[in-house]
């Protein structure tokens, strides 16, 4: 078999036909203008060549009228590049509130996946089509680059905090991932595929895989091994702030600041918990760094996560089956350890 | 008349600035701004050269799309030092420092530049910060991508980064210098009668360039010093490991080396302005809005960092302002574009080789230009950001546009530098082959891009590859299209035909004097009464 | 053009030093002014890097930083903000003298600068000494008293030592300078009429000290409402 040319990409997801509308426009209005100037500088060289070296053309001295016109109208169609582009962008940036949620963990040279019920994957990504996705992202070591061209989505994953993108598959099949932000040696072996599959065989995926722990029970677990929930309760005892519907949330800080708490919040304060101190509260939580990994505070997120969603069961879209990992409890205050 | 083309055969030269002193002592100490341009010409062409031959084992290892030439540690090496010397040691210094440093004291009727000796040091700052990049690349090379993000260049990389830095460091203070003395010499040292719109355009695409090496260039100087102080004494500036943020590298490296396009651009656009006036015979159209372009070009310039950052977790609504700012950025070079080529309309068009080099810039550049426009539009570049779409975009505007541009710069003006004429047929033939060349290397990669091949990659799927041998073989095509030159300009030397003052017939002070010119330029100090590019008058009449 | 071969007379003294690609000594004057406001443009760019880390990481750390910053000596830092302050004073006489032609007041004032730059070195000498004793340096031996804000003061102290790292820097380029205006007063060379090196390294010497003035408040000051 001959080698393939193929010259565009597959349209695999919602927003890659809408990119490639865009493109085909700029194409469109670009082609034009090269080809406009392109056409002109030929024409005047010919019909206009130098037909004796003594010859002495008429100078021009310019025309205001026509450096306004090819200023104003080339401006107008930047504009609506630049208009149609941020739509878009905003579009991509915003994903919706029923996604699915998927962390990432890219390290060199390899990617982690963890799906919020536990089930894991290494350079692979399997979704199903139809339904959100929305990535939690985080590198161990470098900045990489989560990129599958067929979605038309990419976004950094940057060491240290948390980055977020989102994609709705729109056709089954076994997508490119690669890694587009270099990382070192083995940054072109950093690849993998996004299988996106039909609903029912995503499901059957996901049962028949190896059962473990959702990330939120995981989470759960850690957040009693490092004793958060001392200081971390409901009640008059609390030398912290309550996380029950804490996520999603406003919170105001003691500087007089005010932010939402989302997944690099939550990172944050296990880490450097003295960068931002919520209103009311004193600077004493210790720092967790060094004692908890990249994946383990992924699994405190979705923990904390949980605490805020109305039900206790994170998974795939309702109505297509039971769901293969169990619900996560509110955390009732623990009892107190002996000694403390 | 038109001004001087059917001069008698010229005599053998009498003393220029050539022949004045001899001795090796006399070059390497001089302090005439046209010697220190050839030494400038001679360093650059090695870096070329050398930039040259890491990107021939590029495209030979993207032959294939298995890793099967070079390592991936050895592959990464070379693309990095692809990026580094190119930009660096070849396109930011070449017009202006070669080119630049030649004619500027000429077009504006000066016997030199404000400063000389600061010149000379320039160059001998650019060899050394040279000398430490080369040590690098004999030992080991360095692996960070020309674009040296961390953490991976101050945490992770295990090659010659400091050493790579320090030479980064130095070699900027020669780009600042330079620029310092141009913008102090056009401001100081013009000729009588030579008011700012007299200057040819040429001198204001360097001025505006100045601007640009001294707001920019100290800032890169700054950020490369950051990055040595945390690898080397694990100062947590940018390392989220120590506290640090992997963003303010990038804010910080994005600052410089945005406008670091713009200077190698703008130098490029001035001389497609002569080139286009003399050999279309009429004077530029719009000649005042030309000199607002490349100010407000390098203004704009500076304002539009953050597109090279759209995915990098940079927030949303920074990535819309650095857009909207992009696209306006985008309008004066259009403008230029469009003046060019209104200055052709009903001009006496003449298809020698200096022209044949603006002709394919123009096209080359126009391509260039709009590929940005897809890459200022937020959703796409989402899509092609870190592909061979950024690649191909940006070799349009080095490529197909400063080096064009250099590369006619050096035929036009070879008459007054050298004293000696070039053979035409080879050069027209030259130009021809570099432009073919170009595009068949080059375009392809647009298509790479969109489909979703990202850069700096060492092996690639199989789907990728008839796109990648086309672009290979375009490079070997344009590879022979850059030796050609190098042969017959070095053969012209020796065996071309003497030059006259004004083989062109163009208008201009350094066409006044003669090729070679003297050492002070000018036998007298020129009076300018004249705008520039007066080609429809009976006579140019300079009084001197 | 004057012939560069006279002696003595000041009017000579110009001439002699009329570089042979200007027109005029005042068109020379004019070009070496214009080249060091550049020039210090460019420092300001140089220095500006160094600004926006430390304003991002202060927005970021406010606390910590302003805890950390109480670890300096306010008492040394406002003694070599004084003892600079002091030494832009004599070198706007410096210049001054040249100016008016009175080579003994120059050396003098240029002394005197001289001896005031070296002395804020020497404070700054003593404080880094101080700062690395109390494993203040960052790096693997530094250690903080309040682990949470150790980060952070670790970032403080890496900035301050990079911006005043660099302030010091220009402090040891300047005192060359100086030396060399020494030297070339000592043996004559200036008058009324040509004193150009005097004064625009007397602007050079204005510069390193406005940045000083910068820094002082942003690394001395900024936790003194905590105490």
């Amino acid at each position: 078999m001959g080698p393939t040319l193929p010259l565009f990409p597959e349209q695999a997801s919602t927003m890659a036909g809408r990119v490639d509308a865009l493109y085909f426009y700029l194409l469109a209005v670009s082609g034009f203008f090269a080809a406009l100037i392109a056409l002109l500088v030929i024409v005047f060289a010919i019909k206009y060549r130098r037909r004796s070296e003594t010859e002495l053309p008429r100078g021009v001295e310019g025309s205001l009228k026509l450096e306004v016109a090819w200023s104003v109208i080339p401006l107008a169609i930047a504009l609506s590049f630049f208009f149609w582009g941020a739509k878009l962008f905003f579009a991509m940036n915003r994903p919706p509130n029923d996604a699915l949620e998927v962390y990432v963990v890219g390290k060199q040279w390899m990617w982690k996946v963890q799906h919020a019920d536990g089930q894991r994957e290494i350079n692979e990504l399997h979704v199903p089509v139809g339904r959100a996705v929305r990535l939690t992202m985080t590198s161990e070591d470098v900045i990489h680059d989560f990129f599958v061209p067929a979605f038309r989505m990419k976004k950094d994953v940057l060491p240290g905090r948390y980055t977020t993108a989102w994609f709705e598959a729109s056709k089954p099949g076994r997508y490119h991932l690669f890694c587009a932000q270099y990382c070192g040696t083995k940054h072109s072996a950093m690849i993998g595929w996004v299988h996106a599959m039909e609903p029912a065989d995503y499901q059957a995926w996901l049962s028949g895989g190896v059962a473990s722990e959702s990330l939120a029970a995981a989470g759960a677990k850690l957040f009693q091994r490092h004793a958060c929930n001392t200081c971390h309760r409901p009640d008059s005892l609390a030398r912290g702030p309550n996380l029950e519907g804490l996520f999603g949330k406003m919170v105001q800080l003691s500087d007089g600041r005010t932010l939402i708490a989302d997944e690099s919040y939550i990172r944050e304060s296990i880490l450097t918990p003295n960068a931002k101190i919520v209103m009311g509260f004193q600077p004493i939580m210790p720092t967790f760094q060094g004692l908890v990994s990249e994946e383990e505070l992924l699994q405190l997120v979705a923990y904390v996560k949980s605490l805020s969603k109305p039900s206790p069961a994170p998974g795939p879209a309702p109505a297509t089956g039971v769901s293969s990992m169990p619900p996560v409890h509110r955390a009732a205050p623990p009892p107190k350890e002996k000694g403390k | 008349m038109s001004a001087a083309v059917h001069e008698p055969e010229p005599q053998e030269p009498r003393v220029n600035y050539l022949n004045a002193t001899y001795g090796i002592r006399s070059w390497l100490l001089t302090r005439d701004h046209k010697r220190i341009a050839l030494l400038y010409l001679a360093s650059i062409t090695f870096f070329f050269f050398l930039g040259g031959f890491f990107a021939l084992l590029i495209r030979l290892e993207l032959l294939t799309p298995q890793g099967d030439l070079v390592q991936a540690e050895t592959y990464n090496k070379l693309f990095t030092m692809h990026g580094v010397v190119m930009i660096f040691f070849f396109l930011i210094p070449s017009i202006p420092a070669v080119l630049g440093n030649f004619l500027i004291p000429m077009m504006i009727g000066a016997k030199d530049l404000a400063f000389p000796r600061l010149n000379l040091l320039s160059w001998y700052i650019y060899i050394v910060g040279a000398f430490f990049t080369l040590w690098a690349v004999v030992h080991g090379g360095v692996d960070t991508g020309w674009t040296f993000y961390t953490p991976y260049s101050t945490a992770t990389s295990n090659s010659q980064v400091i050493t790579t830095a320090v030479g980064i460091f130095i070699t900027g203070f020669s780009s600042i210098l330079t620029g310092l003395n141009f913008i102090v010499t056009i401001h100081t040292m013009r000729a009588p009668g030579m008011t700012w719109f007299r200057l040819p355009l040429f001198v204001w695409s360097h001025y505006a360039t100045s601007l640009i090496f001294v707001l920019g260039t100290p800032v890169i100087a700054v950020t490369v010093l950051m990055v040595f102080v945390e690898r080397v004494l694990h100062l947590g500036l940018f390392d989220p490991a120590l506290g640090g943020d992997p963003i303010l590298f990038q804010h910080l490296f994005w600052f410089y080396s945005h406008p670091a396009v713009y200077i190698m651009i703008l130098p490029a656009m001035g001389v497609i302005s002569e080139v286009v006036t003399t050999f279309s015979r009429k004077n530029i159209f719009g000649y005042r809005i030309m000199a607002y372009a490349v100010i407000s070009i390098a203004v704009l310039g500076f304002l539009v960092w953050g597109h090279h950052m759209f995915v990098s977790g940079q927030s949303v609504y920074a990535g819309m302002i650095f857009s909207i700012l992009s696209f306006f950025v985008a309008i004066p070079s259009a403008v230029k574009v469009f003046n060019w080529t209104a200055t052709m309309y009903k001009g006496s068009i003449s298809y020698r080789t200096p022209m044949l080099y603006a002709f394919g810039f123009i096209g080359l550049f126009t391509i260039g230009g709009l590929t940005g426009l897809f890459l200022a539009t937020l959703g796409v570049n989402v899509h092609v950001h870190d592909t061979y779409f950024i690649i191909a975009h940006f070799h349009y505007i080095m490529v197909g546009g400063a080096i064009m541009g250099y590369l006619g710069g050096i035929h036009y003006w070879w008459p007054k530098i050298s004293g000696k004429l070039y053979p035409e047929a080879w050069a027209r033939f030259a130009a021809l082959v570099v432009f073919i060349g170009f595009n068949l290397t080059f375009f392809p990669q647009f298509i790479l891009g969109y489909l979703g091949m990202p850069r700096r990659y060492h092996a690639y799927p199989p789907e990728f590859q008839v796109l990648n041998v086309m672009s290979t073989a375009g490079a070997s095509i344009l590879g022979a299209g850059y030796i050609i030159p190098m042969i017959y300009l070095v053969w012209s030397m020796r065996y071309g035909r003497n030059a006259p003052a004004n083989p062109w017939g163009s208008t201009g002070l350094e066409w006044k004097t003669t090729s070679p010119p003297p050492t002070d330029n000018f036998a007298e100090p020129p009076v300018m009464t004249e705008d520039p590019y007066l080609y429809s008058r009976e006579e140019v009449e300079i009084v001197g | 053009m004057a012939d560069a071969a006279t002696t003595g007379a000041p009017g000579a003294a110009a001439s002699r030093r009329l570089q042979h690609q200007f027109e005029s000594p005042a068109q020379q004057k004019d070009a070496a002014s214009l080249g060091m406001w550049i020039f210090l443009v460019t420092e300001i760019l140089f220095f500006g890097g160094l600004f926006l880390a430390y304003t991002i990481y202060r927005w970021e750390n406010a606390r910590s930083f302003a805890h950390a910053s109480l670890h300096m000596d306010i008492a040394l830092g406002t003694i070599n903000t004084v003892v600079l302050i002091c030494s832009s004073l004599t070198m706007a006489m410096a210049v001054h003298s040249a100016a008016t032609g009175k080579k003994r007041l120059l050396i003098g004032f240029l002394i005197a600068t001289m001896l005031l730059g070296g002395a804020f070195l020497g404070i700054k000498a003593v404080e880094y000494t101080d700062h690395i004793r109390h494993h203040l340096f960052p790096g693997p031996g530094f250690h903080y008293t309040v682990p949470a804000d150790a980060r952070a003061a670790e970032m403080f102290f890496s900035l301050y030592f990079a911006m005043t790292g660099l302030h010091a820097l220009h402090m040891v380029v300047g005192l060359g300078l100086l030396t060399t205006l020494l030297v070339m007063a000592r043996r004559g060379r200036f008058s009324p009429e040509y004193h150009t090196p005097v004064e625009i390294s007397g602007l050079y010497w204005h510069f390193v000290d406005i940045v000083w003035i910068f820094l002082f408040p942003l690394l001395y000051l900024i936790g003194r409402h905590l105490k």
